[in-house]
């Protein structure tokens, strides 16, 4: 695992903290939206882009960059909050999320906003791309890693299982997935709707290494990107246990936020949480 | 002879006996290698039809650029969406009926939506597949992929424009779609034809410019049998234009407007649903611009069955007497307004 200074990953935590702020702040503005997911990966969307990807926000059609193809785009929020929080746009282009004539929209559209490396909503697609991607790569003998992060609920759908058994058997090992493991789909929890479980088991039995973590940690997060780099035969799957709506305790392992933003009294309520760091210290308001 | 001699067409075009018949899949095939030799950044995937769809003649020569993804045509659509982002020029090929017909969405969305540059080859197309069945024969993928921006539809008439087509789409910078067909059909152009995306071919000019009766615009192997048509009515002293309108998408609307003004009827001629296909294309553009009496050959609102190709366009109403019996129709109506 990784060394990371105690200092680097408090650096880490705070970024994904004010993340939060800004998905919450987006969220109350647009109306609409999903609220469980975005919280729940603020810690891994800050790890890949404040430590992990090879990226320039100043320049995002670098061919040698590091892809992060986002398959379950619901969760757009926080890819938008933390992209122009690493620079790719103005942090006030935010409050444009879902509305008319912006380039923020419900579901990303690669072609209007640079740095998305795809455009993705209908679930299930995501791990195709980043295959296709990946296997560009190595056809060209480039050193870039392609990641693809992906819900739990799309593990529901035919075309992951196509792109799984694809990737497998072409050994992709410049290829890391993501699954954001926090038990929730729109309908409820995902073990009732359609059971995953025992979903390492599945990923393994089509070879694939499989690693799996606690999605708030940063030193795990980012140990195990580092290790996928070191698995040569197979690409990786990272499982990353997160509670949805993190750090919000309403919102926190309740399905009905999985698809619903906060109204002004709620998002007043969270910002106050997340501000206070859950009580711990005062709010500047205080 | 009324054949448009600028069109350079076959000149054994109406001797039965004398003309070539190929399947234009084999014209994709060639055009396919060409397309690899003049551009390395080509690649081809298929989803385990890769000799049927004519892929095979691509792998061998350049099997690193090969792609083998089994039966997965939503993978297929997916991969080759992530390959044109990383720079490729992905062709994607399996029957019309698994795609577009199994990953239309994925098309629409990592593709079109997504503004990358894949090649998408509808093989098998039209119920002329013949012995598989209605499983088997896509007529209704004009319809679902008509409907989607940005993108470029091209149903080639022969084995030579299969080939042109497929160069030419190579070349393009929107994707794609090419329409090809199974089973041998006439070779209708040559090598000196001109082949232009968008641009429809008048193949087939009436004797008396001044009194034109009908003009006939088809797709694919079937503007054969429109020309015979043609041919067979001019000796009965009719003028007719022939018209091969390959690209369905974008439709070339000038030269549209300009003959169905001229003729003042129109009949249209595919291997395809009459809903939703080259023909209801053809009636969008004129009832906004010049509306006159339209006759569709086609497939009327049926599923196919297993049969021979020219046991099966004459049973579904794409035969050389239902072209005529259009043709004199839509006259009448014109007669009538």
């Amino acid at each position: 695992m990784t060394h990371l200074h105690e200092a680097k990953i408090k650096q880490l935590e705070e970024t994904a903290n004010q993340i939060r702020q800004d998905i919450i702040e987006m969220l109350v503005e647009a109306k609409s939206g999903h609220s469980a997911g975005p919280l729940g990966m603020a810690d891994v969307f800050t790890a890949f882009y404040f430590h992990i990807l090879n990226h320039d926000p100043q320049n995002p059609t670098w061919a040698e960059r590091d892809r992060l193809v986002l398959s379950n785009g619901h969760i757009c929020p926080v890819l938008y909050a933390t992209m122009a929080k690493a620079g790719y746009f103005p942090r006030e282009e935010l409050k444009t999320l879902r509305k008319f004539g912006s380039r923020l929209q419900g579901h990303p559209h690669r072609p209007w906003l640079p740095g998305l490396e795809t455009s993705s909503g209908p679930l299930g697609a995501g791990l195709s791309q980043a295959c296709g991607m990946a296997y560009g790569a190595l056809m060209d003998k480039k050193k870039y890693n392609v990641y693809c992060l992906m819900s739990d609920g799309e593990q529901d759908a035919g075309n992951t299982w196509e792109a799984v058994l694809w990737a497998g058997k072409n050994k992709l090992n410049n290829l890391t997935a993501i699954i954001d493991r926090n038990n929730i789909q729109i309908d409820g929890m995902t073990e009732e709707i359609m059971p995953l479980e025992p979903l390492r088991a599945k990923y393994e039995a089509f070879n694939w290494h499989v690693i799996e973590i606690d999605g708030h940690n940063f030193a795990e997060i980012i140990g195990a990107v580092e290790q996928a780099k070191a698995i040569y035969e197979k690409p990786v799957l990272i499982i990353a246990h997160t509670i949805p709506g993190k750090e919000v305790d309403f919102m926190e392992f309740d399905f009905k936020w999985h698809g619903m933003p906060p109204n002004k009294e709620q998002a007043t309520e969270a910002l106050k949480q997340l501000r206070t760091l859950g009580g711990k210290i005062k709010s500047e308001h205080e | 002879m009324p054949i448009n001699s600028n069109a350079k067409l076959n000149p054994n075009l109406f001797d039965q006996t004398k003309v070539e018949q190929k399947p234009s899949r084999f014209g994709f095939g060639q055009g396919l290698v060409l397309a690899g030799e003049a551009d390395k950044q080509v690649v081809a995937l298929c989803a385990d039809l890769t000799e049927s769809t004519q892929i095979l003649p691509f792998k061998n020569k350049f099997p690193e650029r090969f792609i083998q993804v089994g039966v997965a045509e939503q993978n297929l659509a997916g991969l080759a969406s992530g390959l044109a982002a990383s720079g490729k020029i992905p062709f994607i090929a399996s029957y019309g009926m698994f795609s577009p017909g199994r990953n239309w969405e994925q098309i629409r969305t990592t593709i079109a939506y997504n503004e990358v540059n894949v090649k998408i080859a509808i093989m098998h197309a039209g119920i002329s597949v013949g012995p598989d069945g209605g499983t088997h024969q896509a007529i209704e993928d004009l319809a679902i992929t008509r409907v989607i921006p940005k993108v470029v539809i091209i149903n080639p008439c022969d084995y030579i424009e299969a080939r042109e087509a497929t160069l030419a789409a190579a070349k393009h910078p929107l994707a794609t779609f090419l329409r090809f067909h199974r089973e041998p059909t006439p070779v209708i152009t040559t090598d000196e034809s001109n082949f232009e995306i968008g641009q429809a071919e008048v193949l087939f000019t009436p004797k008396d410019n001044r009194k034109v009766d009908v003009v006939i615009f088809a797709c694919g192997p079937l503007v054969y049998r429109a020309l015979l048509v043609a041919q067979e009515l001019e000796k009965q002293g009719l003028n007719i234009y022939v018209v091969n309108n390959h690209t369905i998408k974008p439709m070339d609307e000038k030269t549209i407007i300009e003959l169905a003004k001229i003729a003042g009827a129109v009949v249209t001629v595919e291997e395809h649903q009459i809903a939703g296909g080259m023909g209801s294309a053809v009636a969008e553009i004129l009832a906004r611009n010049y509306p006159v009496p339209i006759e569709f050959i086609g497939v009327h609102d049926k599923f196919g069955q297993s049969g021979l190709q020219d046991q099966l366009l004459d049973y579904y109403g794409m035969g050389v007497a239902d072209i005529k019996e259009a043709v004199k129709k839509v006259i009448k109506r014109k007669l009538k307004i």
